[in-house]
């Protein structure tokens, strides 16, 4: 038991350095959105594992709390990005408008 | 019975466990970020559902696996959403690879993302030169 202890750990601290690498690494802000909802989603997993191999119902309400986290967090941050993006006009000058929350902004200011 | 319940729930415990890790290896290894969102979102659906069944067998009584299927029911509500948001945002904003693409929709004339401004990646290739400032 000991040793699927260990592996299983050790499958999701993997898991968990190589999404941190990503979110070092990753080249622009998007990858690191996706790194940091998929660590979320490995850290709530590896919380369900120490409940599930301790017996422990300690930490289940940190669990849907994480998991929440995790869905706002990208949301706001892939909805910021999306804000960034500015006028975009095609070849022949014609404006194409603008997306949504830009759209939203302008119009309320 | 026991032995049974736990060889069952620790077979799911270690399936959810490695597609953790699968994550993390498509997260470093794949090239642009659809790719790398479609690595992600495996332990975001089916590696929480086994890690939570896995979980909900171990632990005794009603009350904590209730809880833990509502972590379930909130990835599975979640998860497509926010994986729209993002992919929609990435296409966008020059953040996808579009000589790996099969099928894109999306191009040809009139599209939105006839220029970029702001957070591109280094490696993306120019698609179109800079219009003249008019």
């Amino acid at each position: 038991m000991t040793i699927v202890q260990f592996a299983l750990y050790a499958l999701i601290g993997g898991g968990a350095l190589l999404a941190l690498v990503r979110l070092a690494i990753g080249p622009s802000l998007l990858d690191r959105v996706v790194a940091t909802d998929t660590l979320l989603v490995i850290i709530s997993a590896g919380l369900a594992v120490h409940v599930a191999l301790e017996r422990d119902p300690t930490v289940v309400p940190v669990l849907v709390v994480v998991s929440l986290l995790a869905f706002v967090g990208s949301v706001s941050v892939a909805r910021y990005i999306g804000g960034m993006l500015l006028r975009a006009r095609s070849e022949d000058g014609r404006d194409l408008g603008l997306p949504v929350a830009a759209e939203e902004r302008e119009a309320g200011s | 019975m026991t032995a049974v319940s736990d060889v069952v729930a620790f077979a799911c415990l270690l399936a959810g466990a490695a597609l953790c890790l699968t994550a993390g290896l498509g997260l470093v290894r794949f090239p642009d970020v659809l790719s790398r969102m479609h690595a992600g979102t495996k332990p975001q659906v089916l590696g929480v559902l086994l890690v939570m069944v896995g979980g909900a067998i171990r632990l005794d009584g009603w009350a904590n696996a209730w809880m833990l299927l509502l972590v379930a029911a909130f990835q599975l509500l979640t998860a497509p959403v926010s994986a729209h948001l993002i992919s929609r945002v990435a296409y966008r904003r020059r953040h996808v690879r579009r000589d790996l693409l099969l099928v894109d929709e999306y191009g040809g004339p009139g599209r939105q993302d006839a220029r970029y401004h702001g957070d591109e990646p280094g490696d993306a290739p120019p698609e179109q030169p800079a219009p003249q400032p008019s």
